[in-house]
């Protein structure tokens, strides 16, 4: 019994690490293809387009419904401590570290990496891609490379829109509503805010988009069996992508807080 | 003596456990239209995807002009596919391009700018396949005999010096099959083009062919020419040609 579960999860480890290990190999052929200059900008555009500027919405709603939740929580905790202006810094450094990031990454998982893959997948399995390589077209060059290259355009800038908003709304919420002082709630913000958390946001949404996309394409790309292994990638994209940046999260928060501490101050 | 154009020895493939193919070889001459023939499911579509390196065999040799081609990779495989067309058995067109933008890629992506010349190429194209006039319809909007014309529009706007066809004439009604065949014949004339042909279709491979393989059991059962063919007595032949399974209807 105990020998059947140990060899369940060694085959569980080892069939991660080599899903890992090919996610890895498809980023290398990408970054290859990006370092010989083989991108094609007008697709890319048209990703940024597709991943960016579409994908607004549902991260400006995410970020800043997360703030106002946030901030109307932290201030019912801290209002019994007398300590209603410190909402201000609390929402602002977890927007920054950790919700802006994560929740955008999530959602541009579940709205563009969905998509992504399912786009890729009905490709493949309608020998769309066999059609490109027959015409002496690179897979990875046409249809990975401007996908990566503007996830990690867009990424960072709408992981920025979402703490934005989220600020914005906290504000709001705080002042405005909950009628804390808007003088001290800026200026603890400013005060407890660095430049080192806004490099964390960024460097977390950076890499987030480069587990979204090639997560996604991956899984697109090694799509078979008609529309049902279409729908089947489309899941395994969107769960796989939550699982990778929840469980990266983790790590690049213990490394990022070697470098850029929090509360020192 | 011309030597071959393609030259294919004991090839093996096998998918999901089954030998598809045991150590097929075949020759391909430059400028002959070799017809393929075999039941379904024989492996004539994994043979034809060899030959353009979509497939590595398991064992076995592909020499087409004097160089192996099933140990190159993806990038290497490139410059041979440009001297290869393939037209796939629904069209595989792109799905997010007009027809115009489907039949223009090729030139496209072999780095043609000059607008003029592309429209001009594609309409030369399309007029070739009879599709003039369609330049601006989706693929989803166009039947399964447009979308073949289209996709072998696509195929010989830069003309290839070998096209693949797989089951060109499959699904479609005898009218559109005949134009469809004629097309092949003529592009033959026309553009002198070493064509390989999977089918199962008799009509099909008796108009179009110079020489006919017969797929038997992973390897080459008959090659000879369509006169050949149906002059054999062989009975795997005979049950081929005169359309018999066999079973007995109880």
């Amino acid at each position: 019994m105990l020998a059947g579960i140990g060899g369940w999860v060694q085959n569980f480890v080892a069939g991660w690490f080599a899903y890992l290990g090919q996610v890895a190999l498809l980023a290398g052929e990408s970054l290859a293809s990006i370092l010989a200059g083989r991108v094609r900008w007008g697709l890319m555009l048209q990703q940024v387009a597709e991943i960016g500027f579409r994908s607004q919405f549902v991260v400006v709603i995410t970020g800043a419904f997360t703030g106002a939740v946030f901030t109307a929580q932290a201030y019912f905790q801290f209002a019994s401590l007398n300590m209603e202006t410190a909402v201000g810094p609390v929402v602002t450094l977890a927007m920054f570290r950790e919700l802006g990031p994560v929740l955008t990454g999530l959602m541009v998982a579940g709205r563009v990496g969905a998509a992504m893959s399912a786009e890729i997948g009905t490709m493949k399995v309608t020998q769309q891609i066999d059609a490109l390589r027959a015409l002496a077209v690179n897979p990875v060059d046409y249809l990975v490379v401007p996908r990566a290259m503007a996830m990690f355009i867009s990424m960072p800038l709408l992981v920025v829109e979402c703490v934005g908003l989220g600020i914005l709304a906290s504000y709001y919420v705080g002042v405005e509503v909950l009628n804390i002082n808007g003088v001290y709630f800026l200026a603890h913000m400013q005060n407890f805010t660095e430049g080192g958390d806004i490099i964390m946001s960024l460097v977390k949404g950076f890499v987030f988009a480069g587990v979204i996309v090639f997560i996604s394409c991956h899984e697109g790309l090694l799509a078979k069996d008609g529309a049902v292994g279409v729908g089947r990638a489309t899941t395994a994209t969107v769960v796989n992508c939550s699982l990778a940046i929840l469980v990266a999260n983790f790590f690049l928060t213990m490394a990022l807080n070697i470098l850029f501490p929090a509360g020192q101050r | 003596m011309m030597s071959p154009l393609i030259e294919v020895k004991d090839l093996v493939q096998r998918i999901g456990g089954q030998e598809i193919l045991r150590g097929l070889s075949l020759s391909i001459m430059p400028g002959e239209t070799l017809v393929l023939l075999g039941k379904s499911g024989g492996g004539k579509s994994v043979f034809l995807r060899h030959l353009i390196g979509l497939m590595h065999p398991i064992s076995g040799s592909i020499i087409f002009e004097g160089q192996e081609i099933t140990t190159l990779h993806e990038r290497a495989l490139q410059p041979i596919r440009r001297k290869i067309g393939m037209l796939f058995q629904d069209g595989a067109l792109f799905d997010s391009m007009n027809v115009f933008n489907n039949v223009a890629f090729p030139l496209r992506e072999r780095g043609e700018k000059n607008i003029e010349t592309i429209r001009e190429k594609v309409a030369r194209s399309l007029a070739m396949v009879n599709m003039t006039g369609h330049d601006s319809k989706m693929p989803v909007n166009l039947s399964g005999g447009m979308r073949k014309r289209v996709a072998l529009a696509r195929a010989i706007i830069s003309p290839p010096d070998v096209i693949l066809y797989d089951e060109p004439t499959a699904g479609l009604d005898p009218i559109v099959s005949d134009s469809i065949n004629r097309l092949i014949r003529r592009l033959q004339s026309q553009i002198r083009v070493t064509s390989v042909v999977v089918t199962h279709d008799m009509v099909s491979c008796n108009h179009i062919a110079d020489r006919v393989a017969l797929l038997n059991e992973g390897r080459i059962h008959f090659l000879g020419t369509p006169a050949e063919l149906s002059d054999s007595n062989d009975p795997i032949i005979r049950d081929f040609v005169d359309g018999r399974s066999g079973e007995t209807v109880y």
